[in-house]
């Protein structure tokens, strides 16, 4: 069974996100410079970059957690203005996983899953519950159901994070540094569930410092530096052969230790 | 994980550490000083327990016809006095006769406080619940219909009084106080401004001039020829209050939250009025229940001060009774009589609070 609609073959597809000469400032601080991007269904798309780089900002604009203030996103067609009725479409077709997972830590895991698509989507609870168990026992943990999320470990609660949005069905994930937060042995089975997710053909943007995972899935790397994108590319030309000399520096950083 | 055999078994803590004279021995007479203390602190306390005893209960008279006779015959509580007064401070002026009426009122009011308490009513059943007493109640107290007297409000008093003042303030105050600490921390600059000012302006000014100024100015603006009902504009005063003080404390709670509870719940799609109800308030509110059961036992003594506008509560019916000239000395035992009642429903609260802290907290660790 598919999680999400086949995927079409990543170059030829239109792109289902794109970021127009984004711009964004915090204050006086310019976060964000000139940004463009553009995402294929189906595309999985690695953000790389150090710490202050933007990288995190960029995709919590995509679902407009942050609001950029010049150029434009288009997310399946829709324009990110603010309009609230496509804000909120839009957050109904793009996932989020977050580096403290965010659980909700006064409902069950149960609960977590199907919340959101009883209210939003309008499931009636018993199809929402089961969907939940459904993608609980893909992310292997449909035992934990009735407990709380302070009740599970780090690795427990970032899977079930990712079940959490998956129940909505959506079109797009986003993954801001989701195994940051984790301990060194929980990071694999985090790791294991969104490769997973990329061969079913989701498309996923996804910030994260697991350069195995980047080699493995990506189709695209993007390496952000000081608000800018410096350097897209695939992962063999990425790592084998990167045009920037930032990105070279990088990347000797981050693979050399 | 294996399991394998463990090098050092599991052990029992060494039994000269345990038990009641361990517990003594660390924490009464555990140096030359505490030990000292301990047995000063004993002997004062003692020495207060016996003379409370003396007082209350071995040289207490129970049965006397006024003061003078009370005095005369032994030198303890003259609990005579609330034996021929009970009444009259439980239930202030309203009419002698028809005081069935307001008992029945208090212990339905004291019953539906006890099923509020109770989860299996957090729903639907707790608004029909307080509709239906709030109906049932009104009848009792105003009468008028089925045969009852009419009573008007000026009339009524003591622990019903007390108990509308407390219930009802509070009950409109909560959400209002929701509104309140929403709006103000709301990015529409006019709700927000409105919020401030409301709770500025009523938290900056003490209870007692919003109960003067609704029992004495508001009608001044009102048309001629309305009036409003004293008890109404008491308990409308004491709810801004209340509430004002409560957003602050709401306010906290949503603060408290990690901003990734919004954002989790934002980037689900869920709208703002869901995310509210679904996920802010149920884990702010549990934060601030020590601070809420504070503000709404506060609340609770505060009533005392309708007396300013001539409502009689239970404070002033007992001060109405102490004005018995053949009654005239029991001070102490009146206010002691009164400050059991007081003490019996903030306890309550309290023990109430302390539950529902552990309830909450059960499996949900952060």
């Amino acid at each position: 069974m598919s999680i999400s609609q086949p995927a079409a073959s990543p170059a030829v597809a239109a792109p289902i996100i794109e970021l127009l000469q984004v711009n964004k400032w915090y204050g006086e601080f310019h976060v964000l410079r000139n940004v463009n991007l553009s995402v294929a269904k189906g595309e999985k798309v690695v953000v790389c970059g150090p710490s202050g780089s933007g990288k995190s900002t960029m995709i919590r604009c995509i679902n407009r957690l942050e609001e950029h203030q010049q150029g434009q996103i288009i997310v399946d067609g829709i324009e990110l203005t603010s309009n609230l009725k496509n804000i909120e479409a839009i957050r109904r077709e793009v996932g989020m996983v977050f580096q403290q997972f965010n659980l909700f830590p006064h409902l069950t895991v149960l609960e977590n899953l199907t919340l959101a698509p009883i209210w939003v989507r309008k499931v009636p609870k018993k199809e929402a519950e089961e969907t939940a168990m459904y993608y609980l026992n893909r992310v292997r943990i449909p035992d934990q159901a009735k407990k709380y999320p302070g009740q599970l470990s780090g690795g427990q609660q970032q899977r079930v994070a990712i079940a959490r949005s998956l129940c909505m069905k959506p079109n797009i994930m986003l993954f801001d540094e989701p195994t940051s937060a984790l301990d060194p042995e929980m990071v694999k089975e985090v790791l294991d569930v969104m490769t997973g997710l990329a061969q079913e053909g989701m498309t996923m943007v996804c910030v994260t410092h697991e350069m195995g995972f980047a080699r493995s899935v990506a189709d695209t790397m993007v390496f952000m530096d000081r608000g800018e994108v410096v350097e897209i590319g695939t992962p063999q030309e990425f790592f084998g052969n990167p045009k920037s000399e930032r990105t070279r520096g990088f990347l000797s950083q981050i693979l050399n230790h | 994980m294996t399991d394998t055999a463990l090098t050092n078994p599991s052990l029992r803590p060494p039994v000269t550490q345990v038990g009641v004279i361990g517990w003594m021995r660390a924490n009464l007479f555990n140096s030359i000083l505490n030990s000292i203390l301990t047995i000063i602190f004993a002997y004062i306390i003692v020495r207060v327990v016996y003379a409370l005893l003396d007082w209350g209960l071995i040289h207490a008279v129970w049965h006397a016809a006024n003061a003078r006779a009370c005095r005369a015959a032994d030198s303890g509580a003259c609990w005579a006095f609330i034996g021929e007064k009970g009444r009259l401070i439980l239930f202030g002026r309203f009419p002698y006769e028809d005081q069935w009426r307001a008992v029945l009122a208090s212990v339905l009011f004291v019953i539906a406080m006890g099923l509020s308490g109770w989860r299996a009513f957090w729903n639907k059943r707790l608004l029909y619940l307080w509709i239906g007493v709030t109906a049932v109640n009104s009848v009792l107290m105003w009468g008028g219909v089925f045969g009852l007297s009419f009573v008007e409000t000026s009339l009524w008093g003591g622990l019903p009084l007390t108990l509308i003042l407390a219930i009802y303030p509070t009950m409109f105050s909560f959400p209002l106080a929701i509104l309140l600490a929403l709006g103000r921390r709301s990015r529409l600059p006019i709700v927000k401004s409105v919020c401030i000012c409301f709770i500025e302006l009523i938290r900056g000014v003490p209870l007692i001039t919003l109960l003067f100024m609704a029992s004495l100015m508001l009608p001044l603006f009102l048309p001629a020829g309305v009036t409003i009902d004293k008890l109404l504009r008491a308990v409308v005063a004491i709810t801004f209050f209340t509430a004002a003080y409560i957003a602050e404390v709401i306010r906290g709670g949503l603060q408290a939250l990690p901003k990734g509870q919004y954002e989790a719940a934002d980037a689900l799609g869920l709208s703002y009025n869901r995310k509210i109800i679904s996920i802010i308030l149920p884990q702010a509110l549990v934060v601030v229940i020590p601070a809420l059961v504070n503000d709404f036992i506060g609340v609770f003594k505060d009533t005392s001060l309708v007396t300013v506008i001539a409502l009689f509560d239970i404070v002033a019916a007992m001060q109405n009774a102490l004005v018995d000239p053949d009654w005239r000395g029991p001070t102490m035992e009146a206010y002691f009589f009164v400050a059991a009642i007081f003490f019996v429903f903030c306890y309550a609260m309290s023990r109430y609070s302390a539950t529902l802290e552990t309830t909450f907290n059960k499996g949900r660790r952060r």
